[in-house]
């Protein structure tokens, strides 16, 4: 399966959107050549602006260009945008309900051997509570393509989470649409409802497949939309499994477990099993080794989807 | 400036004062020293400087103004409101809960507000935002932000003092209101900021240091700023924190509180008493 890690397709998006969009603006907080901003940089010049090391005046910056009523993104690391950069995205982001894109790559512990400093695990939690912020979190290079593609065509602000390491590419370009708001089923099982995000897509897929071998059927729905959440979805396969498994390269504190766990406990009490990181801090590593290590990968999968249903 | 004019500007000045003291009483909170302190400033932009149309508070042409120091909203909401935005007497809605004027200015609910803003050191980054993009499309509106001398300690001020600078952007100008006083007592015992006008020249800012409550020198420093080109300008403005209002002045106490009746009285017969000697 080839791979691409998902900043690099935000950065070609940005190219792609460009040509129909005139009114585009990428801003970027000196790590053009890391977020992949700096594809859109060399292709737009004229339309890019950074704004240094200065993550919390870029996203001040964004607001304003938003109200001239041109479409803005801001891209730095998760750590910044969604960590150090907070209290901008809420106040003169969120509350005035601007339509400003913040792209944050380097989400999750995949950042590697940066270590725990920049392996932002609690960027979802943050954004997912401010009123009216759209979350996104794509799986491959497919789904953040069409999901850059698609949230420029929205009004609001909005945030998307990107990856640094290569993912696989599983969706097929041909059939593959994004709907906001919509949960995908991969796979259709009645024993588990596996529920992932992002980076933890892929290795949901492929444990699904082992899983099947030993005659354990899962349901596996990728949500890349983390707010506002496909309530339906999840209900529907949570009443048919009865039990639903999370995966998420993020705090199990706030991200899509909580999510998940948001609308069960509301309509459809479900025992749920959140995979993600334990409320620790992560260290330097080689990225596979780091997610091997803190349980987000197939083999991990499997072993806490056989306890959940008894096998 | 003409001689009418000032005298025009300076009624209009007393009667916002009379609308920031009928806010601030009618709330029973809210941030009165601030406010009186900017209310020149503020008149002079809405009456005699800025491309406003009340009938049409999103004109895309128009001339921009954020209220960095967002708490000095009772200042902004009464200025707007004589100017045409929205009726005066709603200024004694001011905080109540089903009223669109809120503690701290908000885009989408109060015509002619142009962002919401309340955090400190947050205004000015969005006010480069709006400059960059006039520059970016070619529209030649001004923008214009006020800062209070106090929020120049938050960091985020500096980060947005170099990026203007960086991306000349001649069509922002921004007010340091600088009436010496913040929550905690005096800034130079506070947290320092100064000296604030070498600080901006150092951030390659054009700086014209004015008395913020004289029209003469208002209107020239905003025309040196016009004039100027490549490079934002900083007006830093003396000024006195509780203008017009005897007891309020140079008052660190009145920073944020409401005059009970007593003494809404009183601000009321001296702002009136002044308007009759103008008049």
């Amino acid at each position: 399966m080839d791979k691409k890690a998902t900043r690099e397709s935000y950065g070609e998006a940005l190219v792609m959107l460009a040509e129909k969009r005139k009114d585009l603006v990428v801003l970027d907080a000196d790590l053009a050549a890391a977020t992949k901003t700096g594809t859109f940089k060399k292709a737009y010049p004229d339309r890019f602006f950074d704004c240094g090391i200065a993550e919390a005046n870029m996203m001040g910056v964004a607001a304003g260009i938003a109200t001239t009523g041109k479409l803005v993104f801001a891209s730095t690391f998760a750590m910044f945008a969604a960590g150090r950069a907070f209290e901008i995205v809420r106040n003169s982001i969120g509350y005035p309900h601007l339509n400003v894109k913040i792209g944050a790559t380097h989400a999750g512990i995949s950042v590697g051997e940066d270590g725990a400093s920049h392996q932002c695990n609690e960027d979802i939690a943050l954004m997912r509570a401010i009123p009216g912020m759209t979350v996104i979190n794509p799986a491959d290079d497919i789904e953040a393509k069409a999901a850059v593609l698609a949230m420029a065509d929205y009004e609001g602000p909005t945030y998307m989470r990107f990856g640094r390491l290569a993912a696989p590419i599983f969706n097929d370009p041909a059939t593959y649409k994004f709907e906001l708001g919509k949960g995908i089923r991969l796979k259709e099982g009645d024993d588990v409802t596996i529920i992932a995000t992002g980076l933890m897509v892929a290795q949901a897929l492929a444990a699904a497949s082992e899983l099947r071998d030993m005659g354990i059927n899962a349901d596996v729905i990728n949500i890349h939309t983390i707010k506002p959440i496909d309530k339906d979805i999840i209900i529907e396969s949570a009443k048919r499994t009865g039990c639903v498994v999370t995966v998420e390269e993020h705090s199990v504190i706030g991200g899509l477990g909580s999510a998940v766990c948001d609308v069960l406990s509301e309509n459809c009490p479900t025992r749920v099993t959140k995979i993600g990181v334990q409320d620790v801090f992560g260290h330097s590593g080689p990225a596979p080794k780091l997610l091997e290590e803190f349980g987000l990968c197939a083999e991990n999968i499997v072993s806490v989807v056989k306890k959940v249903v008894g096998k | 400036m003409d001689k009418m004019i000032k005298k025009q500007l300076e009624q209009t000045a007393a009667k916002v004062r009379l609308g920031i003291i009928e806010g601030v009483y009618n709330a029973k909170s809210g941030h009165p020293g601030g406010s009186l302190s900017i209310a020149d400033t503020l008149t002079y932009l809405y009456f005699a400087r800025m491309n406003v149309d009340p009938k049409n508070p999103q004109m895309p042409e128009r001339d921009r103004l954020v209220l960095s120091k967002g708490h000095t909203a009772p200042a902004l909401y009464s200025v707007l409101a004589n100017r045409g935005f929205f009726p005066v007497e709603e200024l004694k809605t001011l905080r109540h809960i089903d009223s669109r004027l809120q503690g701290h200015p908000v885009r989408n609910k109060i015509p002619g507000v142009d962002m919401s803003t309340g955090s400190l050191g947050q205004g000015i980054s969005a006010a480069c935002g709006m400059a960059l993009s006039g520059k970016l499309s070619n529209d030649y509106y001004r923008v214009y932000a006020i800062l209070g001398d106090g929020e120049i300690e938050e960091g985020q001020v500096w980060e947005a003092a170099m990026f203007a600078a960086h991306y000349q952007l001649d069509n922002l100008c921004i007010v340091v209101d600088n009436n010496g006083l913040q929550i905690d007592g005096k800034i130079s015992d506070v947290m320092s900021p100064y000296p604030i006008d070498e600080k901006f020249k150092a951030f390659g800012w054009n700086v014209v240091c004015i008395d913020g409550h004289d029209f003469d020198e208002i209107e020239k420093a905003f025309d040196n700023a016009e004039r100027k080109l490549n490079c934002p300008t900083a007006i830093i403005q003396k000024s006195v924190k509780g203008k017009g209002v005897s007891f309020m002045e140079d008052q660190v106490s009145w920073h944020g509180t409401a005059p009970n009746e007593e003494q809404y009285n009183q601000a009321k017969a001296e702002l009136e008493k002044q308007l009759a000697e103008l008049s």
